[in-house]
């Protein structure tokens, strides 16, 4: 058996405030092996995006460890990307200047790394739009200008925080297939955070299932669909999509009052 | 995203010369309304249905401004003023953002600061005139800080309150780059904040005015605020209107400066 890539053991995460302590996450654990997509949901505020913060580096938990390709996470990791909410592209800045934003920041630029920055964005029918503006791109075209910002690192693995969740809906379901594409392309390894189920079970291998707060992990899910191209719009017409639909929105057990 | 490119159809056509017109017309009000009230002015002078020893007249007032320029105190005046005010503003602007990055950088010290910069920022910083005047002594410096204080605060509360604005998420994306806090300052808070700047030196304008002309009429010895004074004080009336009506000018072409240099920057924004 390989080792995972990303190992996540028993992590407890406590917020404090002056109202009291509030459990976000017990005894979390989780092995995400390389090249592996997983989904993450779970009911608002069970701590889905807190355990992306975790992995990231950029929260400390109270009990538990990281480990990320055999080293345990201490501070901000270079070795995961990540993906916010919105592209949360400078809009001052033109779409190179945006991609190329975390080499700056890790002072990486370098002939080779613009080299591979350019062909990610020629791959991806972006390198003519390389001097516009980010206000001048449609959503899906930003998206895509995100995913290469993050890409350009080379990290190994990639954290969507709700990804999609700004952009309307048609628009959401071409992006999220067009990012499903380029990751498996560039061989990545992929953690998705959503509150929508469909669009969990369309995109990964896993789907993990947390519950209310504190959050734990209810169950994981091997997603198996029969279709010809596994891409998330053509996932959603196999006929298991419904099923794991279904099971999936019994155990988030979302009561509406 | 427009059809400019293309051919125009007679109905777009007819649109775009009625919005011309439309423009063409309020313009076109906008002079005739200030000659109708210079006309009245003069006229109501010149019947004596007013006093033009206590409320001056137009041609008086052109008078006045050809005397000055004549004794080539006009352009002193003005000179001197404005003087003041770019200083005295650009200084306020740079120093509170300066203040500004420096409470963003430390929240502790912004948030002791909090009550004192409430309370600088609710005191009418004229009656810190006399102060001003005794430390600074009656000259020019002390005119430049009084605009300088005048907006210093309102620069730093509005810059702060820009820099606090930022998205969080786009904070975590640079963290998770590994940025530093200077990072962070550089790449996203500074430049994002761009507008927010501006727009405090739109305001800080018109402070600044303020400051320099209360300035000058504590301790001047020249400038458009002293001829006010002084006009006021020998009851010249014409002088004291005068030197509004340039004031009235010269602010304006200060604020249109601004609007400009606000364009050049930020030409992403269209």
């Amino acid at each position: 058996m390989e080792q995972p890539l990303v190992q996540v053991k028993d992590i407890v995460v406590k917020y404090h405030s002056p109202e009291g302590e509030t459990t976000a996450l017990e005894n979390i654990s989780l092995d995400v092996y390389q090249g592996q997509f997983i989904s993450i949901v779970g009911p608002s505020g069970c701590g889905k995006s807190t355990l992306l913060n975790v992995i990231a580096g950029l929260l400390k938990p109270t009990q538990g460890e990281v480990v990320i390709n055999g080293r345990p996470v201490e501070g901000v990791s270079t070795s995961v990307g990540y993906m916010p909410q919105t592209d949360q592209l400078f809009e001052w800045r033109s779409i190179w200047r945006n991609v190329i934003l975390g080499l700056e920041v890790q002072n990486k630029l370098t002939a080779e790394t613009r080299r591979s920055v350019r062909q990610l964005l020629e791959r991806y029918g972006l390198w003519e739009f390389r001097n516009a503006f980010p206000s001048q791109l449609s959503g899906g075209m930003r998206q895509r200008a995100a995913l290469i910002r993050t890409l350009a690192i080379d990290p190994e693995i990639l954290l969507l925080d709700e990804a999609f969740s700004a952009l309307d809906y048609q628009t959401r379901l071409v992006v999220s297939d067009e990012v499903k594409k380029i990751i498996c392309r560039e061989g990545k390894t992929a953690i998705l955070v959503t509150h929508d189920i469909s669009e969990a079970i369309s995109m990964a291998d896993d789907v993990v299932v947390l519950t209310k707060r504190p959050g734990t992990i209810k169950s994981i899910h091997k997603i198996v669909l029969t279709c010809q191209e596994r891409t998330p719009i053509k996932c959603r017409e196999a006929p298991e999509f419904r099923d794991y639909f279904n099971l999936i929105w019994k155990e988030l057990d979302i009561h509406v009052q | 995203m427009s059809n400019s490119q293309q051919a125009i159809s007679p109905e777009q056509a007819a649109y775009l010369r009625k919005l011309r017109r439309h423009k063409r017309e309020i313009f076109l009000s906008q002079v005739l309304l200030l000659v109708a009230l210079l006309g009245i002015w003069e006229l109501a002078a010149s019947a004596g249905w007013i006093n033009p020893f206590i409320t001056s007249q137009p041609s008086g007032i052109i008078k006045t401004i050809v005397n000055l320029y004549n004794s080539g105190d006009l352009f002193r005046h003005i000179g001197v003023t404005v003087w003041e005010t770019v200083v005295g503003f650009t200084l306020g602007t740079i120093l509170g953002t300066i203040i500004a990055i420096i409470l963003w950088w430390s929240e502790p010290l912004a948030k002791v600061l909090e009550p004192y910069l409430v309370v600088l920022n609710s005191l009418p910083k004229v009656a810190l005139g006399p102060i001003i005047i005794v430390w600074m002594g009656s000259g020019v410096s002390a005119i430049i800080v009084m605009a300088l204080l005048v907006s210093v605060v309102v620069t730093i509360l509005g810059v702060y309150a820009g820099f606090s604005q930022v998205d969080p998420d786009r904070i975590k994306l640079l963290k998770t780059f590994g940025a530093s806090k200077g990072q962070i300052l550089q790449k996203a808070v500074l430049p994002g904040s761009v507008p927010t700047i501006i727009s405090a030196l739109k305001i800080n304008v018109g402070l600044s005015w303020v400051g320099v002309i209360v300035g000058e009429f504590l301790v001047s010895k020249a400038g458009l605020g002293y001829l006010a004074v002084y006009g006021g004080q020998v009851f010249r009336l014409n002088l004291v209107m005068t030197s509004v009506i340039i004031l009235g000018a010269a602010a304006a072409i200060m604020y249109l400066a601004v609007v400009l240099l606000e364009k050049l920057f930020i030409r992403w924004q269209q």
